[in-house]
C-alpha cells in the first residue's frame, strides 16, 4: 500500500520533470529556429549597397540607406525629447511623490502606457498631428516614438532611484544640501548607470517599433531629411517589402530584420552589463 | 560663496537670503518634476480623448450594433467590429493556452531543474529574446513558419480531426498556411520568453525556507512546485500571464503578417481571420471617408478598453505580490 503510493508519487514526479524539461526544449528550439532563419536569410541579403543605396523599385538594385537614416533620425529625436521628461517624472515618483495618491495614479497610468498596444499610440498621434497638419510627416513619427520612450524611462529611473540607499540622501541633507541639489548631485549620480540602462532599453524598444509609424511617418522611397515630409524607417520598409511579391524586396526585408535584431540585442546586452554594475 | 557675492554686486548674502534662494530653486525643481510626471497623465488622457472623439461618428451612427455586427464593408460604409473582436480574443486566448503552461514549465526548469552552469545563460537568453521586436516574429512567421505549417502540419490536422465530433469543425477546410491558428502559434512563441521571465522572477521570491521544509518532509519536486511554490506565487504568475495577455491582445506586427486579414468569422481555426490591430494596421493609411476612419478609430478604442482592463488586473495582481515579498521590485 505504502509502496504503491510511493511509486505513484515517483511516476507523477517523473512525468512532470520530463514535461518541464520538454517545455524548455520546445521554447529554446523555437527561438533558435527563428534566429537561424534570421541569420541565414539576413546575411544572404546583406551587402555594402544595403548601406549606401536607397530603397529600390521592384526589380532594380538598391539598399536600405534612406530607411536606416530615417530610423536613426526619428529614434534620436524621440530619445532626446522623451528622456528628460521621463527622467524628471521618474524622479518625482521616487523622490517627491513616493506614497502620495498622485504618485500612485501616475505609476498606475505609466505601467498601463508601458504595455499598451503601440498601434494605439499611432492612432493618437495621427489624430493629434497628422489629421490637423493634413499630411504624414517625420514629426508625427518622432512624436509617436517619444510617447513610447517616456514610460520606459520613467519606470527604470524610478526603480533605479529607489535602489539608492537613503543614507546617501540623509548624508546630503545633513551637510545642508537642499533637496533639489541633493537629488541632482547625489541620487542622480549614484543611479547614473541605471538611468542610462533605461535609455538604452528605450532605444532598443523603439528601434523595432512598426505599428506607431505606419500612419504617422508613413514611408518614403527616397533619401529625405525633411522632418515635415514622410520618412522611411527600417521596420516600415520591412513590413512593406515582406508583404510584396518580389524576391529582391524579400531579401532586403530579411537584411533589414537582421540589422534591427542585431541593434536591439546589442543595446540590450549593453544595458544588462550597465545594470549589473549598478546593482 | 565669494563668487556668488561678487556676482551680486558685492552684497554679501545673509544666511536667510541664501536659504530663501535655495527654497525657491527647490520649489522650482519640484514643480519641474511634477510637471514631467503630469505629462504622463496628460498623454494617457490625450489617448482616451482622441480615441473617443475620433470614434464618435462611427459609434453614434452604428450604436451598440457596432459591437455585434460582423459586416465590414468600406464600399457601402457599413461597419461592425465583431469579427475583429472575435479574432483578437480567440487568437490571444489560444496563444495563452499554449504559452502559459510552456512558460511555467520553462520557469520551473530554470529554478529547480537546470544545472547551475546553464541557469544564467538560458535565463539571460530568454530575457534578451523577450526584447526582440515583434516584426521579426512576423517576418519569420510569414516566410518560414506558415509555408512549413501549410505543407506539413495542416493537412495532418485536417486528416486526424476529420472524423472527431466538434474537433472536425475546428480543423476544417483547405490548408491556407496563414490563418487564426498560425497567428496564435506565432503569438505564443512571442510571449513565451516574456511569461517565463516574469514567472521565473516570481518563483525566485518564494522563500527558500518554505521549499526546504517541504523537501525535508519528503516531498517530490513536483509536490514542492504544485503545493508550495505555485500557491505562494499564484498572484504573480497570474499577473505575469495577464501582462502577456495584454501584449498578445494588442500585438500588431507578428499577427498582421500571418492572419490573412479576412473580415468574417469562420469556425475553422485554419481559416484566415483578422484582429483589431491587424485591421487598423492594414487599412488605416488607405482608409477613405470619415466613416471608415472613424470606424477604425472605434476599433482602436475597443482594443484600448480591453487591454486597459487586462493590464489593470495584471498590475493589481503583481502589486499585491510585491507588497507581500517586502517591496522587492522585479
Amino acid at each position: 500500500m505504502n509502496r504503491a503510493i510511493y511509486a505513484r508519487r515517483r511516476t507523477v514526479n517523473g512525468i512532470f520533470l520530463v514535461l518541464s524539461a520538454g517545455s524548455a526544449a520546445i521554447g529554446i528550439i523555437a527561438l533558435v529556429l527563428i534566429l537561424y532563419a534570421l541569420l541565414m536569410n539576413g546575411f544572404g541579403g546583406l551587402s555594402a549597397s544595403v548601406f549606401t543605396q536607397d530603397t529600390p523599385a521592384p526589380g532594380s538594385a538598391g539598399g536600405l540607406a534612406n530607411a536606416i537614416l530615417g530610423s536613426v533620425m526619428m529614434s534620436a529625436v524621440a530619445v532626446v525629447v522623451g528622456t528628460p521628461i521621463g527622467m524628471l517624472a521618474g524622479t518625482y515618483l521616487a523622490e517627491y511623490g513616493r506614497h502620495s495618491w498622485l504618485a500612485f495614479v501616475i505609476r498606475f497610468v505609466n505601467d498601463i502606457l508601458l504595455s499598451a498596444p503601440s498601434i494605439i499610440i499611432g492612432l493618437f498621434i495621427y489624430q493629434l498631428l497628422v489629421a490637423r497638419m493634413h499630411h504624414f510627416s517625420a514629426w508625427a513619427g518622432m512624436a509617436a516614438l517619444s510617447v513610447i520612450v517616456i514610460p520606459v524611462v520613467v519606470r527604470t529611473t524610478e526603480n533605479m532611484l529607489l535602489l539608492v540607499p537613503n543614507t546617501l540622501r540623509e548624508a546630503a541633507a545633513s551637510i545642508g544640501a537642499p533637496r533639489a541639489i541633493s537629488i541632482r548631485a547625489v541620487t542622480w549620480r549614484a543611479a547614473r548607470a541605471g538611468i542610462v540602462t533605461g535609455v538604452l532599453l528605450a532605444i532598443a524598444r523603439i528601434s523595432g517599433e512598426t505599428a506607431p509609424l505606419l500612419f504617422t511617418a508613413l514611408n518614403n522611397q527616397f533619401w529625405s531629411t525633411d522632418p515635415n515630409a514622410p520618412m522611411a524607417s527600417l521596420p516600415i520598409v520591412i513590413f512593406q517589402f515582406a508583404n510584396s511579391a518580389y524576391e529582391d524586396w524579400h531579401r532586403l526585408a530579411w537584411a533589414g530584420a537582421l540589422l534591427i535584431t542585431a541593434t536591439v540585442l546589442t543595446l540590450s546586452i549593453f544595458a544588462r552589463l550597465l545594470e549589473s554594475r549598478q546593482r | 560663496m565669494v563668487d556668488l557675492a561678487l556676482s551680486e554686486n558685492l552684497v554679501i548674502p545673509t544666511r536667510a537670503a541664501a536659504l530663501k534662494r535655495f527654497g525657491r530653486s527647490d520649489a522650482r525643481f519640484r514643480l519641474l518634476t511634477l510637471g514631467a510626471a503630469l505629462v504622463v497623465v496628460a498623454i494617457f488622457a490625450g489617448i482616451m480623448v482622441s480615441l473617443v472623439s475620433g470614434s464618435w461618428l462611427a459609434l453614434s451612427t452604428f450604436g451598440w450594433g457596432f459591437l455585434t455586427s460582423s459586416v465590414w464593408n468600406p464600399v457601402t460604409e457599413k461597419f461592425g467590429a465583431f469579427a475583429a473582436i472575435y479574432g483578437t480574443l480567440i487568437s490571444s486566448a489560444l496563444a495563452m493556452i499554449i504559452a502559459v503552461p510552456l512558460g511555467i514549465g520553462i520557469a520551473i526548469f530554470l529554478t529547480e531543474l537546470c544545472p547551475r552552469a546553464l541557469k544564467r545563460p538560458i535565463g539571460v537568453a530568454i530575457e534578451l529574446l523577450a526584447g526582440v521586436p515583434s516584426i521579426i516574429y512576423g517576418i519569420w512567421g510569414l516566410f518560414v513558419f506558415a509555408p512549413y505549417f501549410q505543407v506539413h502540419v495542416e493537412p495532418w490536422l485536417i486528416e486526424v480531426f476529420g472524423n472527431v465530433p466538434y474537433m472536425q469543425d475546428l480543423f476544417a477546410g483547405p490548408p491556407y498556411g496563414i490563418g487564426m491558428f498560425t497567428a496564435a502559434l506565432i503569438l505564443s512563441i512571442m510571449v513565451l520568453p516574456f511569461i517565463s521571465a516574469v514567472t521565473r522572477d516570481v518563483f525566485e521570491t518564494v522563500p527558500h525556507l518554505l521549499k526546504e521544509a517541504a523537501y525535508g518532509v519528503g516531498c517530490t519536486t513536483w509536490e514542492v512546485m504544485w503545493r508550495i511554490v505555485l500557491p505562494f506565487a499564484r498572484s504573480g504568475v497570474v499577473g505575469g500571464a495577464m501582462l502577456a495577455l495584454g501584449r498578445a491582445l494588442g500585438e500588431t506586427m507578428a499577427v498582421t503578417f500571418v492572419i490573412g486579414n479576412a473580415h468574417h468569422i469562420n469556425e475553422s481555426l485554419l481559416a484566415p481571420a483578422t484582429t483589431i490591430s491587424a485591421t487598423i494596421a492594414n487599412e488605416f493609411s488607405e482608409a477613405l471617408g470619415d466613416m471608415y476612419v472613424s470606424s477604425l478609430v472605434a476599433l482602436g478604442l475597443i482594443l484600448f478598453a480591453i487591454t486597459f482592463i487586462v493590464l489593470a488586473v495584471a498590475q493589481i495582481m503583481l502589486k499585491s505580490l510585491e507588497r507581500r515579498s517586502g517591496g522587492k521590485s522585479s
